[in-house]
């Protein structure tokens, strides 16, 4: 039986430097006025969630989506983390980050879920992405803007995460596209494999 | 039926709403104020998605010196932010500004998948009350309203009732209205949505498929005010109920 997220999945928008540097100069301008203070959360809904192996259905309307490899930290009681989990955070691709991403973020499937929950130092995984076979990126969690023991206690200031919820630690600003019939496979070896493959959604 | 989910003896219970108490599924029937109130949802078999709208009412996006939107502006909350009938929501110390929000809430009854808005009615279990307390001090212009200012544990209580969708006639002509310590500080009419039942039903059923026990909280009118420690606050709509929270610091 694969592992299935039984709290809310939050996931955190810049936190990895590469996200936050490509928005760094525009943090002043309009619509933002002034770069975050606290941490910027948003959540991946259950309807996102899609067990390893499967496919992810596209709109006709959407052409490409963005492959958003990362760790989610699970959480067990008392705040404490029992383990990291490999997950790909889909997104439809969006400029603006100024209102709450649900259209773009939680559409049917758009979670791909690692099969187990290991305990392993978060700071260590590396990430590989490939569609159709061919290496696209390889990401880190070494260089955060916030690394898992901090956004966790500046999470914490405002909102508790219970036992399975699950924090997503970021995704990295060059996220590969994929598109209809394209295969995605995550492969980290501290955490192992996630593939799904793009399918146009049934009329 | 109105239907209630409360402690009473220790005990979780369900409970409906007789003669002005409360008929407990043990068979019992207590008064209101001898039970512990949770919000009216029975558990669900996965995380509960809870969508809410801001700006959802043409005055209140007017007060807020936006112009109303063209779609609707949504956010996302987890369960940890919802709260009982009579219960307490913290105000942080320091801030200047958290206001409470009076919004019908949809209880979704059925999956949801691709819904027309003329079927919509069809998805629905019920409605109730939520009050989705906010903290403006907080508001950052990064995926606004940010969740330190909307997903605060506790601060969205939500009741007393679920009340079955075909005991509510027209849930799109309801009075609302807000008192803080007794006086009327939010009227409001669910006729004034920007974006109406049927058609955010549509709109999200197109997207995101929505289960049994899903919510939407379907914005709220003109008239919040600052509320402070001690404040008794009283969400009500015609024909749901009164939800009652008092802020605690």
């Amino acid at each position: 039986m694969s592992w299935l997220p039984n709290g809310t999945v939050y996931g955190a928008l810049l936190n990895q430097r590469s996200e936050y540097e490509a928005l760094a100069p525009h943090m002043h301008d309009a619509p933002y006025k002034a770069p975050p203070k606290a941490p910027v959360l948003y959540v991946k809904t259950a309807n996102t969630f899609n067990p390893d192996g499967g496919t992810i259905a596209l709109p006709a309307r959407v052409a490409e989506v963005e492959v958003g490899a990362t760790v989610g930290l699970v959480m067990g009681e008392q705040g404490r983390v029992r383990g990291c989990v490999l997950l790909n955070d889909v997104s439809i691709p969006h400029a603006s980050v100024y209102r709450p991403p649900v259209k773009f973020k939680c559409l049917d499937g758009f979670l791909g879920l690692g099969t187990e929950v290991r305990e392993v130092d978060p700071a260590a995984v590396q990430i590989e992405v490939r569609v159709n076979g061919e290496l696209r990126e390889t990401v880190r969690f070494d260089d955060l803007v916030r690394d898992p023991a901090r956004l966790l206690a500046e999470v914490g200031e405002f909102m508790t995460l219970g036992e399975g919820d699950v924090l997503m630690l970021g995704c990295d600003a060059s996220r590969p596209r994929a598109k209809v019939g394209d295969r995605i496979e995550l492969r980290s070896a501290a955490l192992g494999t996630v593939s799904h493959t793009l399918v146009e959604e049934a009329a | 039926m109105k239907h209630a989910r409360v402690i009473h003896d220790g005990a979780v219970q369900r409970a409906t709403e007789r003669d002005g108490q409360l008929l407990l599924a043990d068979g019992r029937q207590v008064s209101f104020d001898a039970v512990t109130w949770l919000p009216p949802l029975e558990p669900v078999p996965r995380p509960r998605t809870i969508l809410a709208l801001g700006l959802n009412y043409a005055d209140h996006a007017k007060e807020l010196a936006f112009k109303a939107p063209e779609e609707p502006l949504v956010f996302l909350k987890g369960e940890r932010t919802l709260n009982g009938h009579r219960q307490a929501t913290r105000r942080p110390a320091g801030v200047e500004f958290m206001h409470y929000e009076c919004e019908l809430t949809v209880v979704i009854g059925r999956t949801a998948k691709k819904v027309r808005r003329d079927d919509a009615w069809d998805f629905i279990a019920g409605y109730t009350v939520a009050n989705d307390y906010a903290i403006r001090d907080y508001l950052e212009n990064w995926y606004r309203p940010n969740l330190r200012v909307k997903n605060r544990d506790g601060a969205t209580p939500l009741g007393p009732f679920l009340v079955d969708r075909d005991d509510v006639p027209d849930p799109m002509a309801v009075a609302l209205k807000t008192t803080v310590n007794g006086q009327v500080t939010q009227q409001g009419n669910t006729k004034d949505m920007i974006f109406g039942i049927p058609w955010l039903i549509e709109y999200f059923s197109g997207f995101m498929t929505l289960q049994p026990g899903d919510l939407i909280l379907t914005g709220t009118p003109d008239g919040v005010v600052d509320c402070r420690p001690g404040d008794v606050v009283v969400t009500e709509i015609e024909g749901l109920g009164a939800l009652m929270n008092t802020i605690s610091d």
